[in-house]
């Protein structure tokens, strides 16, 4: 039979998505329902000296609202759920509600629950708060120095921890190395933009003491856990749903104050309440990413071979420690210093710093994006001061094929990987010495082509609880499945991951289906609902199908061995006698004894005749908790015009070979890496959240804040090579995160390339066009 | 993002309007929305009252009246980018309304709600100075006819009085033989100019004939850049950097989160200069 595993069937959620048929988080109605809304804070740094919420009582509609005060002793605090070790981090306090002092702008001051939303906005405006505005430093470099304002009194400095990794002797190294290369780097602040704004229900009830929650969340089940501390209600009486997710980009792991506001006012109120935030307050409120400040340097020998990488990293947390903010540019960032090369000597140093913005956390790649730029364009600088191509120094520096399994420098064991067929296919691609050809024809015309290459390795499919232990991953990295089989024949897929666009009802259908010879159609996966599906820890660091896709496959092979019992015993036959057709059990050689996962799903369900020790029904359920993390890898390559005169940056072509292990279903592996990949373009030419002195949020609109729009960006063009991962029974590798990781630093060493001759090194992304001109300017040596 | 409680009438006819515009004090006239709607969820503005104008049938249309194009104010950039006597007559308004927001912008924002709110980084006002456009306002004692040299008055403010109204944009038209061209380079966010130039010209004999240059995103409103330098030059190199350099000239030397004002100002010159070059390359 023609195989479904492999197979680019259309995405079977794409019709209710695409049709308003589907069921939003802020779609939920419910009879009693109320309408909350924030006050927040207009300073970034300020300290609370009056807080007067009569004249909001009192206006109309209004229910309640609910200051610190009320919440005090009722509730915890938000918590910080990733602890590295050996870093000394201190997790200041962050109040659901701010109480003395609010330490960014946006932090939530009050809570108002009304009937209708309008009158919880109108409200908002009637609470009279008097505050005395206290000093502001968003730039993390810049909170780091003395005298720069303190936000928390229990981190003097501001400094949350510092922290390194490495291996080798890199101080040495630099003092012996023929070739040294260093860049200041500003990671720029990203706004995540998920479609969908943040958005909570919470439905308490008095009388069972139950409350479930709908949220928008990429990890119901840590929201339950994190829910639980924030509420201080047992876990067992929290139920949180998450329905259609409209995008998360990890913006919607953490916890957040709000969902435990809001919960709280149901709690109190005992009526349901919904909160959903508009695009001004997702970009004040909800988590930013990126935010580093970066001195590094790269060492090599003239030959082009690379021997040290050292880095020097100011990493913004924002206000707070967010859930899993500390961990990414720790574990998730210095770990992947190495890139698809062997590096042997190599330190990071990390301070992560408290500022007066928007706390940071995970954004699509999450500190591993941050150092493949890091480490492509000291490659670029690195090769262009050693005189040898870029791609030439790439390919000197790969890992070898036959190294696989290979310990790097920062310790961490890369599970699989070919890097130099995805170089070469990607530069065949592209006809890179036809480009090299044209560009120096260019050149003699006064214009400015130049191409960029980046190849990366990534850490994801995260991981084995184990390690997520070492690394203070407050959470286990396991995930589940439950396949249940009806009688019918068709199948519901139960999972602890939570696909939110992935595509996972469909890839994972694709498994299931692939087991028991039966179409997609006849399995349903469901996701989202801690009431109804195995304990699992979401979906998040390019893991859902690595980790939990595996454990869909082991539960379904599970079902198929209890199923060969059966056909067994039907068939009077032993089990070894049987041989699966890819549909049927039957007896080896004898097609006529044919028993079809149908007929077999109804003689387990029904049970008048199952073998002795067997028992009815037809379901198995599997934890499957992986040996190592998977390490997809490849080559972007990337061809641009710069203009001279305006900076602008026209991307002619890009490619991108990508090796993510077998494909599932090759058109959503394309579709993940179209997305990442223009996430990152976003990120290298026009993404950037500005602030000015005071702390404020310049780029607090769609009108100032340049997401990618389809007319701006260019065809992206996508290949592969496969190479399995041992860690996992699907050896497939993460392709979630995979076009974000290294996109960005293709398209500035393409930048960087194209104005080479003007002496230029390096520009700071986004590469605007103010930003180009300024660079060339500069260089030029003209008036600025 | 939910703008203060305030009261809607939709106007049946021109008259009716007129006469809501009379009665109510604190009332705002949308048509499109898509300029008043965003500072009315930021709350930054919170009339008591809109007077909804799309639909007065007396204020659509698009028709040739005395020689001129005529088009009704309350005309949305789709119907204009569907409109022959647009496309043929003034492919410079075309051209322009064409890179107009998106299609769901461009399905509901109007002509004259763009113009009567007089945004200095509006694409339309420049297009409008160097088409010689007439506004015809009205208002209960009758209309009266504004060039649009004297309509935009200056940031956010048209030469419109309390109680009148944008009736209908007149355009006449263009000189024999004229090329014409509008050029900006966007910020990537709202699409919005950094700088942009409308220009129109003629040529005879390989000598610029005629030249009319205006700008958008100069930091203010309507600016019109000295030609007579580049009227009777061959329009070379030499004449269209002068010309950039006097675009230049003319554009405030402030900045904002996309274009630092040093870079601003050199853009407007390349655009100019480009819009000029691009237009003489297309007058016949």
């Amino acid at each position: 039979m023609a195989t479904i595993f492999g197979s680019g069937i259309r995405r079977r959620e794409d019709p209710r998505l695409i049709t308003g048929l589907a069921t939003y988080t802020d779609d939920v109605a419910l009879p009693g329902l109320a309408y909350a809304a924030f006050l927040r804070s207009p300073y970034a740094h300020a300290r609370i000296t009056k807080i007067d919420t009569s004249a909001a009582k009192a206006a109309p509609g209004v229910v309640a609202v609910y200051t610190a005060a009320d919440l005090e002793g009722k509730t915890g605090t938000v918590p910080c759920a990733w602890n590295p070790p050996n870093c000394d981090l201190k997790v200041p306090a962050h109040p659901i509600l701010a109480s003395d002092k609010v330490r960014y702008a946006g932090d939530a001051v009050a809570l108002v629950v009304a009937e209708t939303r309008a009158q919880a906005r109108d409200a908002i405006d009637l609470i009279d708060v008097d505050y005395d505005p206290l000093g502001a430093e968003v730039d993390p470099e810049k909170a780091a120095q003395p005298g720069a304002p303190v936000f928390h009194d229990d981190v003097p400095g501001n400094i949350g921890f510092t922290w390194s990794c490495g291996g080798g002797d890199a101080a040495a190294e630099f003092e012996r190395a023929e070739v040294k290369v260093k860049l200041r780097i500003v990671q720029q602040r990203l706004l995540p933009t998920a479609i969908e704004p943040r958005s909570a229900v919470a439905s308490y009830n008095k009388g069972t003491g139950q409350l479930q929650l709908w949220v928008t969340s990429q990890n119901p089940h840590i929201h339950r856990f994190l829910c639980s501390l924030m509420l201080k209600l047992p876990e067992h009486r929290i139920r949180v749903v998450a329905p259609e997710v409209g995008g998360g980009f990890g913006s919607k792991i953490p916890a957040y104050p709000d969902e435990a506001a809001v919960s709280f006012a149901s709690m109190q109120l005992g009526r349901p309440v919904k909160w959903t935030e508009d695009r001004s307050e997702n970009y004040k409120c909800t988590i930013h990413g990126r935010d580093h400040v970066e001195y590094v340097e790269m060492c090599g020998m003239k030959d082009g071979r690379i021997t040290g990488i050292r880095s020097t990293v100011y990493a913004g947390l924002g206000a707070y420690a967010s859930t899993a903010g500390p961990g990414i540019p720790t574990i998730l960032h210095g770990l992947v210093y190495s890139g698809a090369y062997e590096i042997p000597h190599i330190a990071v140093t990390v301070h992560g710093v408290y500022t007066s913005g928007t706390p940071i956390d995970a954004y699509r790649g999450a500190g591993r994006p941050e150092a493949a730029y890091l480490v492509e364009r000291l490659v670029d600088t690195f090769a262009r001061a050693a005189g040898k191509d870029p791609a030439a120094v790439r390919h000197l520096n790969f890992i070898p094929k036959e190294k696989f399994p290979h310990t790097v420098a920062t310790g961490v064991t890369y599970d699989s990987g070919d890097y130099g067929p995805a170089l070469d296919k990607a530069l065949a691609l592209i006809d890179y010495e036809g480009f090299r050809r044209r560009q120096a024809e260019a050149r003699t015309q006064g214009k400015y082509l130049g191409i960029g290459i980046g190849s990366y390795i990534e850490i994801c499919g995260l991981g084995p609880s184990q390690v997520a232990g070492a690394v203070g991953f407050g959470a286990g990295l396991y995930d589940s499945a439950i396949v249940r089989v009806y009688p019918t024949g068709v199948v519901r897929v139960y999972i602890g991951a939570s696909p939110h666009g992935q595509g996972e009802e469909t890839t994972f259908a694709q498994v299931v289906a692939q087991e028991f010879g039966i179409p997609v159609e006849n399995i349903e996966i469901v996701h989202g609902d801690t009431e109804t599906t195995p304990q699992g820890w979401g979906t998040y660091g390019s893991r859902t199908t690595a980790v939990c896709g595996s454990a869909v496959k082991i539960a379904a092979q599970r079902v198929k061995e209890k199923a060969r019992k059966i056909a067994a015993h039907l068939l009077e036959a032993s089990e070894d006698d049987l041989e699966w057709t890819g549909t049927a059990w039957q007896v080896k050689g004898v097609p006529g004894t044919a028993k079809s996962f149908g007929d077999l799903a109804l003689a387990a369900n029904v049970a008048w005749n199952l073998p002795a020790g067997v028992e009815p029904g037809l379901e198995a359920n599997a934890f499957f908790d992986p040996s190592n993390f998977v390490y997809p890898f490849g080559t972007h390559v990337c061809t641009v015009e710069v203009d001279g005169e305006t900076g602008e940056v026209h991307i002619e072509r890009y490619v991108a070979v990508d090796d993510c292990g077998p494909h599932i279903n090759p058109v959503i592996v394309q579709g993940q890496i179209h997305g990442g990949v223009i996430q990152g373009i976003g990120e290298a030419l026009q993404e950037i959240a500005v602030y000015d002195d005071s702390g404020q949020l310049l780029s607090g609109t769609m009108m100032d804040y340049a997401v990618p729009k389809a007319s701006q960006m260019p065809h992206v063009e996508t290949d592969y090579t496969v190479t399995p991962s041992p860690v996992n029974p699907l050896g497939v590798k993460g392709c979630g995160e995979a076009g974000t990781i290294v996109s960005a630093a293709a398209v500035v060493n393409a930048v960087v390339d194209a104005l080479a001759p003007l002496g230029i090194t390096h520009i700071d992304k986004p590469l605007t066009p103010a930003r180009v001109w300024a660079a060339i300017q500069a260089a030029k040596g003209g008036a600025r | 993002m939910i703008p203060a409680t305030f009261e809607y009438i939709r106007a049946g006819s021109l008259a009716q309007a007129l006469a809501l515009l009379g009665s109510h004090e604190d009332a705002k006239v949308i048509a499109g929305g898509h300029s008043l709607l965003p500072v009315m969820k930021f709350r930054m503005a919170q009339p008591g009252t809109l007077i909804d104008i799309a639909r007065v049938p007396e204020l659509h249309g698009i028709d040739r009246h005395q020689g001129d194009l005529r088009i009704g104010a309350a005309t949305t950039y789709r119907a204009l980018l569907q409109s022959r006597l647009v496309s043929e007559g003034f492919p410079l308004l075309h051209e322009c309304v064409e890179d107009i927001g998106d299609v769901q912008v461009r399905n509901r924002g109007t002509l004259g709600g763009s113009l009567a709110h007089c945004d200095p980084n509006s694409d339309l006002p420049a297009v409008m100075l160097v088409l010689g456009a007439k506004m015809v306002c009205v208002s209960a004692k009758g209309t009266r006819t504004v060039p649009a040299a004297q309509f935009f008055t200056s940031a956010f403010s048209s030469a419109l009085q309390d109680g009148e109204l944008l009736q209908e944009i007149h355009l006449p038209p263009l000189p024999a033989g004229a090329g014409t061209c509008y050029h900006t380079v966007a910020q990537a966010a709202s699409g919005y100019a950094m700088a942009g130039a409308a220009v129109v010209v003629t040529k005879a004999g390989g000598k610029v004939t005629s030249a009319k240059v205006a700008l958008t995103s100069s930091g203010d409103i309507g600016r019109v850049v000295d030609t007579s330098a580049f009227v009777g030059s061959d329009g070379g190199d030499a004449a269209l950097a002068a010309l950039g350099a006097a675009a230049s000239a003319l554009t405030d030397a402030t900045g904002d989160l996309h274009a630092p004002a040093d870079y601003r100002r050199h853009l407007m010159g390349v655009v100019t200069r480009r819009a000029a070059a691009t237009a003489l390359s297309r007058a016949k």
